[in-house]
């Protein structure tokens, strides 16, 4: 805190605005990294679908600090309702009912190659991702902006009046999506119970024979 | 002083790449779906970032929308997976031959 004494004001006003001394900035980065990563190799490399759904809640803690630490402080809250709340919850859910909680045979490699070729595929769009964030202005077009950040008013404030005014549209298509969601999980995992009077396939091609005769 | 937008940034493509190759190497269905949710977090990751890079309120409104689908995503992708079994009893990726020409 004391280098910003030594700076212009705007910029002491600046960092005073993003929330940040130095020290637990870093700190909470640092762990939220750590969570990050060790969640995510448990839920590639651990066996038990559990055990994966339960590093990917540490990994999607671990999102909700950083979340905190750029002051995004609505999205953390619902990063943690959605994400730990209910998809995590309808993972162990789905793998509880199917009682598939048994390891998976790691040895038996289906494909020759795959393991080693889709690690290196991994590793070469990694180096990739960091090359290109590297070359400068190989995006071209005038930036549009639909909304300060770091102006008054909270985060909450600023996030409502972005989405109900010009992502509006976008929020009322989303409201169709939840729905079509529902009614499609309830359709795909329905069982099927015939009614009366219903005939099966095969009653219907007996019924189709016996008319063209 | 914060921590630069670079270390997020970095952080969310090892994630992805994580995420990625997760995706690549896993059979079981459910877990590969995992890997998925680690990639759209990742996404997010970034865009959070570039909204306090650019100061824009836009990028905090698509992590919103990102969410949303990804929870309708899950939904489907659970329900397919329950329909699925009530066929065979497998759970991973090689016993969904059946479409192969």
């Amino acid at each position: 805190m004391t280098a910003v004494f030594g700076t212009s004001l705007p910029a002491a006003l600046l960092a005073a605005e993003s929330g940040g001394h130095g020290g637990p900035a870093w700190a909470v980065y640092a762990v939220g990294a750590a969570m990050i990563l060790t969640g995510a190799l448990g839920v590639v490399l651990l066996r038990n679908p559990v055990h994966c759904a339960l590093m990917l809640v540490i990994t999607l803690f671990g999102v909700a600090l950083e979340f905190i630490d750029e002051s995004a402080s609505f999205l953390a809250a619902v990063q943690i309702i959605v994400y730990a709340g209910a998809v995590v919850i309808l993972f162990l859910f789905v793998i509880m009912f199917l009682g598939v909680d048994k390891p998976e045979a790691v040895r038996s490699e289906p494909t020759r190659l795959q393991r080693p070729l889709a690690v290196l595929l991994g590793i070469g769009a990694l180096i990739e991702i960091l090359v290109l964030s590297r070359v400068d202005h190989w995006a071209s077009g005038t930036p549009s902006q639909s909304g300060v950040l770091n102006g008054s008013g909270t985060n909450v404030q600023k996030i409502g009046q972005s989405i109900f005014t010009g992502y509006l549209l976008p929020f009322e298509m989303t409201a169709a999506l939840l729905l079509i969601a529902v009614v499609a999980a309830v359709v795909l995992s329905r069982r099927h119970h015939p009614v009366a009077g219903e005939m099966s396939a095969e009653q219907q091609q007996a019924a189709l024979e016996e008319s063209s005769k | 002083m914060t921590v630069p937008s670079a270390w997020y940034l970095i952080l969310a493509a090892v994630l992805f790449t994580i995420g990625a190759t997760g995706l690549l190497v896993r059979r079981n269905v459910l877990v590969m779906f995992m890997c998925i949710e680690l990639m759209l977090n990742a996404v997010n990751l970034t865009f959070v970032t570039f909204a306090r890079l650019l100061n824009d309120i836009g990028g905090q409104s698509d992590v919103f929308f990102v969410l949303v689908v990804a929870a309708a995503e899950v939904v489907v992708g659970l329900a397919i997976i329950v329909a699925m079994f009530r066929r065979r009893a497998a759970a991973t990726a090689d016993d969904i031959h059946t479409l192969r020409g």
